[in-house]
């Protein structure tokens, strides 16, 4: 009894320490642990839910002797909101690349000490020329995972409602003929219309970042034509539904689509889920890591992004999450049944067709956010 | 309420304060007005103030109002192009609209089924009573979001209510229940009926059964004797009520989201948009002020009411 009691004594006085360090203001070292000469102790991550291996964190305390407090996020724009707000506490942020491109010119990101970086040369030459689209030179981040927007499909389901589907390409949704038979067994979009936008494009053979009022137009016409046909329009929701069988056809992220695979076929209800890039293109996203300029612990965050450029590291992130790494130097180390899946590292006929998904201007914002009311409302 | 009598029991401290005018009682009364200013009219100012400036791609994303310029002159750019913007695009006017209308259907449909809980609960015998109350405040035991979170798997293609139905052979197909506005009319209901049982009880507790029996040895019957005098005895329960549920529920954003479909457009929402997929947050603001104004003589409205009622109790 009286051992248990002095533990809970010693656990009371922790988390009283514990939430002295947790305001992020306070200086490294004072809780107790040997503190290092000039080393930052504590680093506050803030990433998306679920997107991280199992081990990742506990190996890099180990190897570092830097403790991580984590906190989860699950859209862009809860990010953008607390990093533009300012004062976030976080020291590495993990936003999407067309979301960091604007980010960056709002003077949210600090420049990257690339001498404290040695394990840049792993990265991927081609994957990191065309962030430097969103970043010129690389400057402000260094990308975590990448991936594409695409069609999840239930080809059973699809192929006893429409024989001839044409399965890889986005007439499947936009062709009114096509998506009017097969929204009997439902079909549902992306809530995030700079997504749609590019897609439409796409599938309209026209430019997928364009800026121009006649595109827009255009795309809007597109998706008004289909409306009827569209069952759910939500970012996250199509995961358990196609795995479910309540939806037979999902315009999604390519990840997503694969924990959709992968739990219809732990449900063993002999649900098969299968992804495609369709042929008119489609978007590549990357999702970066970065240092917000106020970041309380700076030092900490490079030992940090550099720990995730260790080949082994990331390799064991892509294994567990089914997600595309941008290093090179990893791929020995990825398991053959991710590196050789098309749909987690298209081939190469396959990336000529995606493009960089560039950031948008305000008007262009506002404008498609317009059209994206008008189609979910019909307002 | 009378004010408490702190006075009479000064201390030294007490005595010194009140020397310099400040008394118990001014203290006390002061409390909530901190309060209101700290949290209610400080935002308010922020708010306000943001809805007079530029979008900027900066942190935070708008422009400053207030700027010293050389030659010691401040300089003050009030920008009201946030407020006419949202009288160009019928979506924000309809976006209100529409969140009045669902704002309005919730507090009927919560009276309806409010009422006579309330009025059940109040004429019970008085341990049922306590356990009775007890019941309607229960979910408030468990956070709003997880009890929203339960509805979805009661109303989905295969959740509860469809399986048990197909399994009873009532209907072969599942029923689209999840994402249309009856889910989300569903949700408002459930979420805010003890907003509306509660002040209906307090008020139906305190009334004199002994008029319902004169009333019936007058002749009335049963429901004349409810309408003649329940009802009107209990106008300001079913008021307090009404708008308890109304207000909050005019700006509903998680409810709408959760369960109801990609089609409610509620203000809520639109604010949403703009706050977050635009970054404009002068749009935003307005939005935010816009509706305030829209609620402010509906307050009001009810605050005069019950200012009259108290001033003529005895």
């Amino acid at each position: 009894m009286i051992r248990v009691r002095r533990a809970a004594v010693a656990a009371l006085g922790c988390m009283v320490l514990l939430a002295g360090c947790g305001g992020g203001k306070s200086p490294e070292g004072t809780n107790g642990a040997a503190p290092a000469a000039g080393a930052s102790k504590v680093l506050n991550l803030y990433i998306w839910s679920d997107y991280l291996a199992p081990n990742t964190l506990a190996d890099f305390e180990k190897a570092t002797g830097i403790k991580v407090n984590v906190a989860y996020f699950d859209t862009n724009e809860t990010l953008e909101t607390k990093l533009l707000s300012g004062n976030s506490g976080y020291d590495v942020v993990v936003p999407t690349a067309s979301y960091f491109e604007r980010q960056i010119k709002a003077g949210v990101y600090r420049d990257l000490d690339k001498g404290k970086l040695p394990n840049l040369k792993n990265m991927d030459p081609e994957l990191m020329a065309k962030v430097a689209q969103h970043d010129p030179g690389n400057a402000h981040g260094v990308i975590y995972m990448w991936g594409t927007d695409g069609l999840g499909y239930n080809e059973k389901m699809i192929r006893a409602l429409v024989p001839d589907a044409p399965l890889d390409s986005w007439r499947m949704v936009f062709d009114p003929a096509i998506a009017s038979k097969v929204a009997k067994c439902g079909i549902s979009v992306l809530d995030t219309p700079a997504d749609m936008i590019r897609v439409t494009l796409s599938y309209l053979g026209r430019d997928p970042n364009s800026q121009k009022e006649e595109d827009r137009a255009a795309a809007e016409a597109a998706l008004l034509k289909i409306r009827p046909y569209i069952r759910n329009i939500n970012s996250s929701e199509y995961i358990e539904a196609l795995a479910n069988g309540d939806l037979c056809l999902a315009v999604g992220f390519s990840g997503d689509v694969l924990q959709a695979r992968d739990r219809a076929r732990d449900a063993g209800k002999g649900i098969d889920i299968k992804y495609s890039v369709p042929k008119e293109g489609s978007i590549l996203w990357f999702d970066m890591l970065a240092i917000p300029k106020d970041a309380p612990h700076p030092d900490a965050a490079l030992a940090f992004i550099d720990y995730m450029m260790t080949p082994k590291v990331i390799a064991d992130v892509s294994n567990f999450k089914r997600y595309a790494n941008g290093n090179a130097a990893s791929l020995p180390f990825v398991l053959d049944s991710v590196k050789n899946d098309p749909a987690i590292y298209p081939p190469a006929e396959t990336r000529q067709r995606l493009a960089v998904q560039l950031a948008d201007g305000p008007e262009q914002t506002r404008a498609i956010t317009r059209i994206w009311q008008k189609f979910k409302t019909g307002q | 309420m009378r004010a408490p009598a702190r006075e009479g029991s000064a201390t030294g401290l007490g005595k010194r304060l009140a020397r310099v005018g400040v008394s118990g009682r001014g203290l006390v009364v002061a409390l909530p007005y901190l309060w209101l200013v700290l949290f209610f009219v400080a935002p308010f100012v922020i708010v306000l103030k943001i809805s007079f400036s530029d979008v900027d791609l900066a942190i935070p994303p708008y422009k400053p109002l207030l700027q010293w310029a050389a030659n010691h002159t401040l300089d003050v750019r009030l920008n009201f192009n946030n407020y006419a913007f949202l009288f160009t695009d019928a979506l924000y006017v309809d976006a209100l609209l529409n969140s009045l209308k669902v704002a309005l259907v919730s507090t009927g449909l919560c009276l309806l089924l409010g009422y006579p809980m309330a009025y059940g609960i109040a004429r019970s015998a008085p341990r049922t009573r306590n356990l009775l109350l007890l019941l309607v405040m229960l979910p408030f035991w468990t956070s709003l979001l997880l009890r929203v979170y339960a509805w979805i798997g009661l109303l989905k293609a295969n959740g509860v209510i469809n399986n048990v139905l197909m399994s009873l052979g009532v209907i072969h197909e599942p029923l689209a229940m999840l994402y249309t506005p009856f889910a989300m009319y569903v949700g408002i209901v459930y979420s805010y009926l003890p907003f509306m049982i509660l002040p209906l009880y307090a008020n139906l507790e305190k009334m004199d059964w002994q008029l319902l029996e004169a009333a019936e040895d007058l002749g009335c019957r049963p429901w004349q004797a409810f309408y003649k005098i329940t009802l009107p005895l209990s106008r300001n329960g079913i008021l307090a009520g009404s708008m308890l549920v109304f207000i909050p529920a005019v700006g509903e954003y998680v409810i709408p989201a959760l369960l109801g479909g990609p089609n409610a457009l509620m203000i809520g929402r639109v604010l949403w948009d703009e706050f977050f997929a635009n970054r404009a947050w002068p749009t935003a603001s307005a939005v935010a002020i816009l509706l305030l104004v829209l609620l402010v003589p509906f307050m009001m409205w009810y605050q005069n009411v019950q200012a009259r009622e108290s001033a003529s109790e005895p």
